[in-house]
């Protein structure tokens, strides 16, 4: 897991709900490209015109928003499907936190594996922040270590899980973790051959 | 203490507790798909050995083409991934469903039909409609790329335990209206944040009477009411489909097997963090208007002005979402011109989807503005439907008889639908550009979808 401690920078507004996956990476970016070379895919359909010239509307392609830290998003932020590349995409743009008022589940998920943090405050303090980065500067700090948004103007404090945050504060690997339960699966494996005797691990012909 | 079958499930896989409702899980079974290819070259960089090469099966099902007569994928990027998934496989001893093997198809078809995916299972793969094997009672979801290489690592997940949530469809459903509409009208009603936090389990008289293809339909689309886990209580209907499967018990192993499978059954009494009811027996068959699967209407209604919607946020949503298709509020959705129908991917594009489109198509002709294509969920649904005669009903209608493959739902082989094009599709996801740049789509049940086929335009189903 890559650390997160804390971040500054612009914050740009997505402020639709049921932003997905799709929209954030389409399909033939996601299969084609790799970790490191997705950001200039990063919500392809929204950012460029069909001729593939950026639209000038669009949030990410205007100064300072090029440079954005932090996304506001939507309910849903990051609905629809699992593709992890969603998430590469944000990271290699260098979006490193998201706040919105509710996440897709296994995007939310993706985002702690890839040190981007993902933020849930409530949709009133969200659009407040947007305000707040539309009227006057844009720039704000996210501290994990504080729990803490500081804009400005004013500090907002949100909750994360306790074993979450202390894996990104200190970059643990959940890969290398687990590995070193490697006796309890082992166990486990054994004891669940027994009580499920039927499972069969070789490979049985396919009937046709 | 009563407990849900979700709860049972769960419980039965626990190695650890890692921290406050953080579990580690053994996982049984791991499907590793085509566009997940680059899995194992991670793996490898970072020296790891893949820990139960027995418990992981790889599929081609995304990028492969359903040309008849292909032998890979159209797309750029199809060859790559292939070959990544062959070279994988076999380096580190996984099983495969190669391109024309017998076994092929969409993992989310392939896994029940052949009997991988049973009760109190837990299975995982990195693709969201992963929940459709809770249609069986297994315990199943979608994970995204970094878990893939725990799973293959450790064959375990950290998990977080969501909260429990039953939806109980109470009534009997009208001709015509088929688990599919059930699923979207949920969507339609409770939104595609709906079931967000938690394991939701179907359940009532509806799901009770419905076959077990049905309720893999409807786990299918937990995912668009935002739930990762989806799920139905096995019943005697479950241990039948299962019987005679590849990897299914026999003889007194399956007596044993369903003993237990049974046991799975939520208690009756057992109590939910949310529990909801849904009459369905007033259920006309439904479509969606606009991008998401939550926009969806009656199939005798009318498109929605955006100043119905209940939040700004959602009315300009609601006005791109027009805009995108090409749609007029106040206008019936009924008579709309339709370019393509797909029947087809993880949500129906089983036997008795197919079934339902050849009831309907027999000795019809598809119109002639319509490109329609069925497109079979895998090479078992395609050997059966070939038994039973499906494929003449479906090419002497007009449709193209195709190969197993995620094909135009996803469009990641290549195939897409055209710019500007509409689509009545069976798949599951109507987002912007999800069939193609400037795809419009319309999600709806095979029967549905068929009806437009014939017309040339969107059609109510139980006209015909």
């Amino acid at each position: 897991m890559t650390q997160f401690t804390a971040t500054t920078g612009p914050a740009a507004s997505l402020l639709l709900p049921n932003i997905n996956t799709d929209l954030i990476v389409p399909v033939a970016r996601s299969v084609r490209y790799a970790r490191g070379e997705l950001g200039p895919w990063l919500f392809e359909t929204l950012r460029y015109g069909s001729d593939g010239r950026e639209n000038p509307d669009f949030i990410l392609n205007i100064e300072p928003f090029r440079h954005t830290r932090i996304l506001l998003g939507g309910e849903n932020f990051g609905c629809g499907s699992s593709r992890e590349t969603a998430v590469w995409a944000l990271l290699d743009f260098g979006i490193q936190s998201v706040i919105a008022p509710s996440f897709g589940e296994i995007f939310y998920n993706n985002c702690f594996q890839n040190g981007i943090l993902p933020i849930v405050l409530p949709s009133s303090l969200v659009t407040s922040l947007h305000e707040e980065a539309v009227e006057g500067n844009p720039v704000m700090t996210i501290d994990l270590e504080a729990q803490q948004i500081q804009t400005p103007r004013r500090t907002l404090s949100f909750d994360v899980e306790a074993f979450r945050r202390t894996m990104l504060l200190e970059g643990i690997d959940e890969v290398e973790l687990t590995l070193r339960r490697n006796g309890e699966i082992e166990a486990f494996q054994k004891s669940d051959a027994k009580r499920r005797s039927w499972m069969r691990w070789d490979e049985p012909s396919i009937i046709v | 203490m009563p407990k849900t079958c979700f709860e049972k499930i769960w419980e039965n896989h626990v190695i650890a507790n890692l921290a406050p409702n953080v579990d580690l899980l053994n996982v049984d079974w791991h499907f590793v798909t085509d566009v997940r290819s680059r899995a194992f070259k991670s793996i490898e960089d970072r020296g790891l050995p893949v820990r139960n090469p027995e418990r992981t099966i790889g599929i081609i099902d995304h990028v492969v083409s359903s040309e008849p007569g292909r032998t890979g994928g159209w797309a750029e990027w199809s060859d790559m991934h292939i070959q990544n998934m062959r070279e994988g496989c076999a380096k580190h001893g996984l099983r495969l469903f190669d391109v024309n093997d017998a076994g092929q198809g969409i993992a989310h078809v392939v896994a029940p039909q052949l009997g991988i995916a049973q009760p109190g299972t837990l299975i995982l793969c990195a693709d969201s409609h992963t929940s459709t094997l809770g249609g069986l009672g297994a315990l199943a979801w979608g994970i995204g790329f970094s878990e893939v290489i725990h799973v293959l690592a450790t064959q375990t997940i950290v998990q977080r335990k969501p909260k429990t949530m039953r939806i109980r469809f109470d009534g009997r459903l009208e001709g015509h209206v088929e688990a599919k509409d059930v699923a979207l009208y949920m969507i339609g009603r409770f939104g595609t944040a709906g079931g967000m936090g938690y394991a939701v389990e179907f359940a009532g008289p509806v799901i009770d009477t419905m076959s077990v293809e049905q309720r893999m339909t409807i786990c299918n689309l937990a995912v668009e009411f935002g739930a990762k886990v989806g799920l139905v209580s096995p019943d005697e209907k479950t241990v039948a489909y299962l019987a005679g499967r590849s990897y299914a018990p026999v003889d007194t192993d399956l007596g044993e097997a369903a003993t237990s499978w049974l046991a799975l059954r939520s208690d009756d009494d057992a109590i939910y963090d949310a529990d909801l009811a849904l009459p369905v027996s007033e259920l006309k068959p439904q479509i969606t208007w606009g991008t998401s699967p939550e926009d969806t209407i009656a199939i005798d209604g009318v498109v929605p002005y955006p100043d119905e919607a209940d939040t700004s946020a959602k009315q300009a949503a609601w006005q791109a979402s027009l805009d995108y298709m090409g749609l007029t509020p106040g206008a019936p959705i009924v008579g709309t011109p339709v370019d393509r129908v797909f029947i087809g991917s993880c949500t129906n594009a089983r036997l008795s989807d197919l079934e339902a489109v050849a009831e309907l198509v027999k000795g019809r002709k598809v119109a002639s503005r319509v490109e329609a294509w069925v497109v079979p969920g895998s090479q078992q649904v395609k050997r059966d439907a070939e038994r039973a005669g499906l494929d003449r009903i479906f090419i002497e209608a007009g449709f193209q008889w195709r190969e197993p493959s995620c094909s135009l739902c996803a469009g990641a082989n290549g195939e897409l639908v055209p710019k500007g094009q509409r689509c009545v599709s069976t798949s599951n996801r109507n987002f912007v550009g999800r069939q193609g740049p400037g795809a419009r789509t319309h999600l709806s049940s095979p029967a549905t979808a068929a009806a437009a086929a014939l017309a040339g335009m969107i059609a109510d189903v139980r006209s015909f």
